[in-house]
């Protein structure tokens, strides 16, 4: 809608997608399936919510080839709230990203909680105007997305079991290979960036940041509002919750508790006054019993 | 006032830790405000960029909004986005209950330029800032949409095509002044010009 050519306006730069990003910050995130799930999010405090056709918990269920959501119910969910609305595409499949950026979704998740489309590449993001958040288990994985265009990372678990311990593992694994980048001497850098399998140019910036260039959230597997406050303690900028909130006893209340718990997730009096009555948490799965090719946090290259 | 006041930054989401950064660099002493507790001894607020939806749910619910609305009265106060919809006494294009801080006699209207992928950076011309030109970057940004005589516009953005709620080539509102309240609908922390941060320290030190 805007065009502000005789204003020498640039739309869609880099920035403008990673300080979208920024603002997302020491918030949570919340999988909705439908305009009412989504008002019950906003309603909670989320920053945000993913439009998607079934939480990682039903995808993990009931099987099959998991898609782009249906853009009448993207659409449905965008009138619904006033805060962004994000989407996922599959890995790779960028004509799905393609119609989620016409829908005029705020931000698109390329996603591993999809079926991938493609085993070998990514999207090129670039190319997009909507920003784009990846997941990563390392931080080769992090700065691959990120060359390819990412504005944010959010560190992987296993969606939909309700076991935090895998983005326990991948939060802790990002953020101690990015301090010991900082710990490097310059001329230890090439060889770093050949074993992250990064680029160089973003392994320099870590290096000397001591942080990722783009927002770093967590995901997957996220149940509780001491679950939430945990990540936040191991260095995530805020928190994505799938299955944790919608399939619980009391998804408001709970969607409530984990968003007080994030933001106060530095005070111990506060997460405890936010986990009490919060009725069952989602069942859940031990990752340990999902045999490895059934585990998603390992797609994506 | 000292010349290293103590500025609070409201901490409840959003882009905290660069405005942070951008006040201490300004040569304030920094702090985070998330209880209402934090706010005993600040002499002065931002609120920082983010989603005012959620900001202003969670205000309400810390039992912030009343502390904060007090406190507008008496310190110096700035928001940048989601903060200038904070402290507007009308919004429009949000939800219908969403409560403010007001006191800054303004319509702000919400998501003004469109969706994310509308979000652009300009060089504005700043009288209260001299040269050069200032980079603003707008995110979902807000629309000040009508001002009372009381307040006075810092920045304008010219807008050739459909703005807003009108079809016009109108100057638009971006920055406002009204007394100890300063608001801008883009993002000067997410830059390194510290000349708005510098502007309020001063509004700060000289309140």
């Amino acid at each position: 809608m805007t065009s502000q050519n005789d204003l020498n306006a640039q739309v869609a730069t880099t920035r403008v997608k990673r300080g979208m990003a920024d603002m997302l910050k020491g918030g949570v995130i919340m999988d909705v399936v439908n305009a009412e799930q989504a008002r019950i999010a906003e309603d909670a405090g989320a920053v945000a919510v993913m439009a998607l056709e079934r939480v990682p918990a039903d995808i993990r269920a009931q099987g099959g080839v998991a898609r782009m959501s249906d853009p009448d119910m993207i659409d449905e969910i965008i009138s619904a709230v006033s805060i962004p609305v994000m989407a996922k595409a599959r890995i790779g499949h960028f004509v799905e990203a393609q119609v989620i950026e016409s829908l005029g979704v705020d931000f698109i998740d390329e996603s591993e909680v999809l079926t991938p489309a493609d085993f070998t590449h990514h999207i090129d993001k670039w190319n997009f105007k909507t920003p784009f958040v990846c997941g990563a288990t390392n931080l080769g994985e992090a700065l691959r997305r990120i060359n390819e265009g990412a504005a944010m990372i959010r560190s992987k678990g296993e969606a939909g079991t309700g076991d935090v311990s895998n983005a326990t593992t991948h939060i802790r694994t990002i953020t101690s290979e990015i301090r010991k980048l900082s710990s490097m001497r310059p001329d230890e850098l090439y060889v770093a960036a050949k074993e992250l399998q990064a680029p160089y140019d973003l392994v320099v910036e870590v290096a000397r940041t001591g942080s990722l260039p783009v927002v770093l959230f967590t995901a997957g597997g996220i149940a509780t509002p001491a679950d939430a406050a945990m990540m936040m303690q191991l260095g995530a900028d805020g928190v994505f919750v799938g299955s944790g909130i919608f399939k619980s006893g009391d998804p408001k209340s709970r969607a409530e508790a984990i968003v007080q718990a994030t933001m106060n997730f530095d005070n111990p009096d506060e997460v405890a006054k936010a986990s009490r009555g919060l009725g069952e948490a989602m069942v859940g799965i031990n990752v340990a019993d999902i045999p490895v090719p059934h585990r998603l946090a390992e797609r994506g290259w | 006032m000292s010349s290293s006041p103590t500025i609070g930054v409201l901490a409840i989401q959003g882009d905290v830790r660069e405005h942070s950064k951008r006040l201490a660099e300004s040569g304030a002493v920094v702090r985070a405000v998330k209880l209402h507790s934090d706010l005993a001894g600040i002499s002065g607020l931002v609120i920082p960029g983010g989603e005012s939806t959620t900001m202003s749910i969670l205000a309400e619910r810390n039992h912030l909004l009343e502390p904060l609305r007090e406190l507008s009265k008496e310190i110096p106060m700035y928001g940048s986005c989601a903060g200038l919809i904070m402290l507007a006494d009308v919004v429009t294009d949000g939800r219908v209950d969403q409560p403010t801080i007001g006191g800054l006699h303004i319509t702000a209207q919400r998501n003004a330029f469109g969706r994310q992928r509308d979000s652009f950076e300009i060089d504005l011309d700043i009288a209260a800032l001299g040269s050069p030109a200032f980079h603003a970057i707008f995110i979902r940004a807000p629309l000040v949409t009508r001002v009372s005589p009381a307040v006075q516009v810092l920045a304008t953005i010219r807008e050739p095509v459909a703005f807003g709620d009108t079809h016009s080539h109108d100057e638009r509102v971006v920055a406002v002044r009204q007394g100890n309240l300063l608001a801008t609908s883009f993002h000067p922390e997410l830059t390194s010009d510290l000349r708005f941060h510098q502007y309020f320290v001063e509004m700060v030190r000289s309140a």
